[in-house]
């Protein structure tokens, strides 16, 4: 068990910035997940954690001891890789105790730990098949397998679930976090699935284009995203955005299509911004109700528990889940009604959160 | 293939038939030959149908090139340029691609020119090197003065010499150095997914744990093809032999079977000559049975 702390790290290649100044502290024993899209720099920063990847500046500390010079060996670290990455050649049995032959760990040890390993992971009776002969779950828990034989101080994963079809990673998801309970080692974990990220992390860091947009719990990350990227990457479907303007009376949507009559605490009258309101948050009513948004109906995706309706707002995209047992027809006008609290405020210029309305923010009536 | 009609298959099995006829059509004859006796042999034309003294020639031969050595040198030869080439063509591919420093591309494309001065185009200065493995560096020595600066000072006149001709290290030694082994393996390693790489480091595994432990397994398809391969050419190497064993004793099968083939003025004994050839043949032949399988999956096929 370590903490990890991660000081104004930068990686460029050749010229090229891509982790510009990352500060991160993971405490000794806990999940991170670190979540963005392709190229946002997540993987690399795994990387320079493992030791796999050089750092151009800043430092990464593990227990205190900066190991920006140490040899991945050296450093304590386990990871688990994409594509599982085990040696095609060995068996199961000597590719979980590799790390434990080249530490020069007395056959007999050797042997005994590879049973227990592969007595938690449920591997016992595939131990002289060679990976070929495995299925991708199985690959994927030997993989695992080879990262806790050596009790590492930190697990490191790069999207080790993105090969698994829909059934197994959720399963394998389960796995892991189970796993994480039983040996509570430090673990960060890389992915650019949200469900993924949300389920499994005790606190998630939100990357996009090589910075840390975000760090907080799946919770606060969800309810009170810290800018419009992070907003909109987290929950599916995605959190709809409307551009406006603060005015005397509220907000004027959409070039001054739609107005919404809300307190405008502390905004300057003329700013530019963002409104963000989870598909979730959303009500649909009849078409008229005062204070409603009037909208069209374009689309009803059925989900059996519940569905997504995306409807047209002055050709806005817009969507609302909803699991009531309403079924509206394409083309039929409804009205869109949602509570002041749930709105999210963005600048315009720099995406990041304008915090008008505290959760404290007694609900009024629109 | 789309189409499988009956004519089709008559044209490509006839095609296919007449290739074969093309490349056994010499063997058979050689070994027709070496059946028959010295007044059989030089009939003209001469009998298609086998005589009777196939195993008399041989016996011959045999004794008459004494080839038993001559294979074992040979054999010795063969198997020392193979192993050599695998060894040294692996480990040149494996600094080339796993590691970054300066030069390094210079360094491969050094090598691949080699593609371009076979063995034939500078066999007068290898020849010299083997001759004088020192000489280079008592070049060296002598231009810049350094040994006569020995000279002046402990009065010995420096004269490095150690010859390599008729040894086996001087039959091997040139022979080994091979930039297609060196292609045939960078090829291979570059095909190697990076996560093994990455995995390795993890688990504490050094460059040369890495290549011994992951890299030379994972190869061993290459290593049987080129090895092969090799052994084949070296086996029939003929100039590089004949140059530098003016004893007999390290002579090979395939220089020795000169003896065979009648002067002028001599008896024209080609049956004696075609046994010997035949007896010569057959060490490759063996090796590609046994290596067939093996070679086979080197070149076509990339175990995933």
């Amino acid at each position: 068990m370590a903490s990890i702390t991660i000081r104004d790290v930068r990686k460029s290649y050749a010229k090229i910035e891509v982790v510009h100044g990352v500060n991160l502290d993971i405490a000794s024993g806990e999940f991170v997940v670190i979540l963005g899209p392709s190229g946002c720099g997540k993987s690399t920063l795994l990387r320079m954690i493992a030791g796999l990847e050089e750092i151009s500046d800043g430092t990464i500390a593990i227990d205190g001891a900066v190991v920006n010079k140490l040899e991945p060996r050296e450093r304590g670290c386990a990871m688990v890789f994409q594509n599982y990455a085990l040696y095609p050649h060995m068996s199961v049995a000597q590719n979980i105790g590799y790390s434990l032959k080249v530490a020069g760990v007395p056959a007999a040890e050797r042997v005994q730990r590879i049973q227990a390993v592969a007595r938690i992971l449920e591997l016992e009776h595939l131990l002289d098949r060679k990976p070929m002969a495995l299925s991708g779950g199985q690959r994927q828990r030997v993989a695992m397998g080879r990262a806790m034989i050596r009790e590492p101080k930190v697990f490191l994963f790069d999207e080790p679930l993105s090969n698994l079809d829909a059934k197994l990673r959720v399963q394998m998801r389960s796995e892991i976090r189970k796993l994480h309970r039983r040996l509570s080692a430090t673990s960060v974990f890389v992915t650019h699935d949200q469900v993924e990220a949300m389920t499994l992390a005790d606190r998630l860091v939100v990357m996009n284009g090589g910075r840390v947009e975000q760090v907080g719990t799946p919770a606060q990350v969800y309810s009170r995203p810290a800018s419009r990227f992070v907003a909109t990457f987290v929950g599916a479907p995605a959190m709809n955005m409307l551009e406006g303007t603060v005015t005397l009376e509220g907000l004027s949507l959409l070039g001054g299509s739609r107005r919404l009559a809300v307190s405008r605490a502390g905004l300057p009258v003329g700013s530019k911004v963002a409104v963000g309101i989870r598909p979730e948050a959303v009500r649909m009513v009849a078409p008229g109700t005062p204070g409603a948004l009037a909208a069209t109906v374009d689309l009803v995706e059925e989900l059996g528990a519940g569905r997504v309706v995306y409807v047209d707002l002055d050709g806005a995209p817009f969507s609302v889940v909803t699991s009531e047992t309403v079924h509206p027809e394409p083309g039929s006008a409804i009205g869109l009604q949602f509570a002041e609290s749930d709105l999210h405020f963005f600048s315009s210029e720099t995406g990041s959160r304008l915090d008008v309305f505290k959760a404290s923010v007694p609900e009024p009536a629109l | 293939m789309v189409e499988r009609t009956p004519i089709l298959n008559f044209f490509t099995h006839l095609i296919l038939f007449v290739g074969f006829v093309f490349c056994v059509a010499p063997f058979v004859i050689v070994a027709i030959a070496a059946s028959h006796n010295l007044k059989d042999v030089n009939d003209v034309p001469m009998s298609l149908l086998p005589g009777s003294d196939f195993w008399v020639n041989i016996k011959t031969a045999w004794t008459t090139a004494d080839l038993g050595p001559k294979l074992f040198n040979s054999f010795v030869m063969a198997a020392g340029v193979a192993a050599g080439k695998v060894i040294i063509s692996a480990l040149t591919a494996f600094s080339i691609v796993y590691f970054r420093y300066p030069g390094r591309m210079l360094i491969f494309w050094l090598i691949f020119v080699t593609l371009m001065l076979p063995l034939e185009v500078r066999i007068v200065p290898t020849y010299a090197v083997v001759a004088n493995v020192l000489s280079p560096y008592q070049a060296i020595m002598d231009v810049t003065g350094i040994s006569w600066l020995i000279e002046k000072i402990s009065g010995v006149q420096v004269s490095l010499s150690l010859g390599l001709l008729n040894s086996y290290t001087g039959l091997i030694m040139p022979l080994i150095a091979t930039a297609t082994g060196t292609f045939l393996y960078r090829q291979f390693f570059l095909t190697v997914p990076d996560e093994l790489t990455e995995a390795a480091r993890m688990d504490g595994a050094g460059a040369l744990r890495f290549f011994i432990d992951i890299l030379l397994p994972l190869s061993r398809n290459n290593m049987a093809a080129l090895g092969t391969i090799m052994f084949l050419w070296a086996w029939n190497q003929y100039l590089w032999p004949l140059l530098i064993t003016t004893d007999r004793s390290h002579a090979t099968a395939v220089t020795e079977l000169k003896q065979l083939i009648p002067n002028v003025g001599g008896a024209p004994e080609w049956h004696i000559a075609m046994a010997g050839t035949l007896i010569v043949m057959l060490p490759p032949l063996i090796v590609v049975v046994l290596m067939q399988r093996w070679f086979v999956r080197g070149l076509i096929a990339t175990e995933k």
